[in-house]
């Protein structure tokens, strides 16, 4: 299953002259691009680990897609997403964010069901890949 | 470089293809800004012949794109060499500009370091902090003043050595990218070279700022003179240009940044001088010029005098 988050999600994944392009475009809007990447994707996983801080007072997107390169060749086998961060109204907020790296193979989520008193039933939904310890989960070493 | 014959080879290589050079240059609109060159920076005639050379290059491989000759991207870093004071970063700044309007670096910013910048004070600090660096500086130039502090032959396990293979590293593979230009004072920098063959052979464009002559450096303070609102009276021009011919044979004299400082000096004396009657009525001509007694209380003349 795809996984879709954030900007982009509905196209097709985008290729590094794209990625160069929208990134371009942060940067002359005069936002901070960060990369961020992760093995556990699930929705609600607001913390992605960073890809060394976020790029600051950059002119040209080569500078983020040299990072990029970088990410993909030690975290190739996980998700990596880049953010925009504007700070325009004096604190950093997420204006962008898309994928720009995901692993080849995705088995997707699975859905628990959890039946609770009173024929409630609440859901959960669970990574297959997260059975697997960190690090291991798509693949990688 | 002749600008006709490399005109005559590209017609020749697509004929059906007509290349009006003239409207080419003046579309880009270099020449106005090698005339800006010309006009702005006295002296330098080296440095501008070179200058005006990688400009022609630059067109004619602009041109050769379009036509679809593929040929490599020219590398284009260069080493500045040169006494104190002959204008090496000015250049730097006005070659960012030309490469810019010619569209070989994209943005056109200028990022100045020097080795702090650069290199790291502990182990695993130095990697980062070239590569920030580096990424401020893509599609721009990366100025890099003193170079030749990046290398300490005295410490082998200095953290400079490896900010080098970083810039080596990014020098070839991103030429597209960024533009180098390393400066230094000619021995230092050929020492460096000499020290670290792989910089030299990633530079296409070595290029030696000449010293100012005392016409040149006269004509200089007058530009500077005439850029802050000051000049000199008759008299005063005398003076400074028996100044110059003194001043230059001193220890640590460094062209025109010794000019500027002298420069200022002797504004500070004329404000003093204009300060200690407080009771006389100052004309606008009495503010702007600059008067011999104001040159002759230099200590240089105070020198020279002891001495002979």
């Amino acid at each position: 299953m795809r996984i879709t988050q954030g900007c982009f999600s509905f196209l097709p994944d985008l290729t590094d002259e794209q990625i160069s392009r929208q990134v371009q475009y942060c940067l002359e809007k005069g936002w901070a691009v960060n990369i961020e990447f992760t093995d556990d994707p699930h929705p609600r996983n607001n913390f992605w680990e960073m890809w060394g801080l976020p790029m600051f007072d950059l002119r040209d997107a080569a500078g983020v897609l040299m990072e990029l390169t970088e990410c993909r060749k030690v975290y190739g086998d996980r998700y990596i997403r880049l953010s925009a961060f504007d700070s325009s109204h004096g604190w950093e907020s997420v204006r962008l964010s898309f994928i720009v790296n995901r692993p080849k193979d995705e088995p997707g989520f699975r859905l628990d069901r959890h039946e609770v008193a009173g024929r409630n039933i609440r859901y959960t939904t669970m990574p297959y890949a997260a059975d697997r310890p960190e690090g291991r989960r798509y693949g990688g070493s | 470089m002749s600008m006709a014959a490399v005109a005559h080879d590209v017609s020749e290589a697509a004929p059906t293809n007509k290349i009006d050079l003239r409207r080419e240059f003046n579309e880009v609109g270099i020449g106005e800004v090698l005339d800006q060159l010309d006009r702005e920076l006295i002296g330098l005639k080296p440095v501008k012949t070179r200058i005006r050379e990688i400009a022609s290059l630059l067109l004619i491989e602009r041109i050769r794109k379009r036509m679809n000759l593929t040929s490599d991207v020219p590398t284009l870093h260069m080493s500045f060499t040169g006494n104190p004071g002959t204008g090496k970063t000015t250049v730097a700044l006005r070659i960012a500009s030309i490469l810019h309007k010619l569209g070989f670096v994209r943005r056109g910013q200028v990022v100045s370091v020097t080795r702090d910048e650069l290199v790291g004070q502990y182990i695993g600090h130095t990697a980062p902090k070239t590569k920030e660096i580096l990424k401020k500086a893509m599609g721009g130039v990366l100025f890099i003043d003193e170079a030749y502090y990046l290398h300490r032959p005295d410490n082998e396990r200095d953290y400079g050595q490896e900010a080098i293979e970083i810039l080596l590293q990014v020098m070839e593979s991103q030429r597209e990218d960024l533009v180098v230009i390393l400066a230094g004072y000619g021995d230092r920098m050929d020492k460096f070279f000499a020290s670290n063959p792989g910089f030299r052979s990633r530079i296409a464009h070595h290029i030696d700022f000449p010293d100012y002559t005392d016409d040149e450096l006269l004509a200089i303070a007058e530009r500077m003179l005439r850029d802050i609102n000051y000049k000199f009276s008759p008299d005063a021009r005398e003076a400074f240009i028996r100044y110059i011919g003194l001043r230059k044979v001193q220890p640590l004299f460094s062209n025109a940044r010794s000019i500027r400082n002298a420069l200022d000096r002797i504004r500070l004396r004329q404000a003093n001088r204009l300060v200690a009657d407080l009771d006389s009525v100052l004309t606008a001509d009495d503010i702007i010029s600059l008067e011999a007694s104001d040159v002759f209380a230099s200590r240089v003349f105070l020198k020279a005098s002891s001495g002979a």
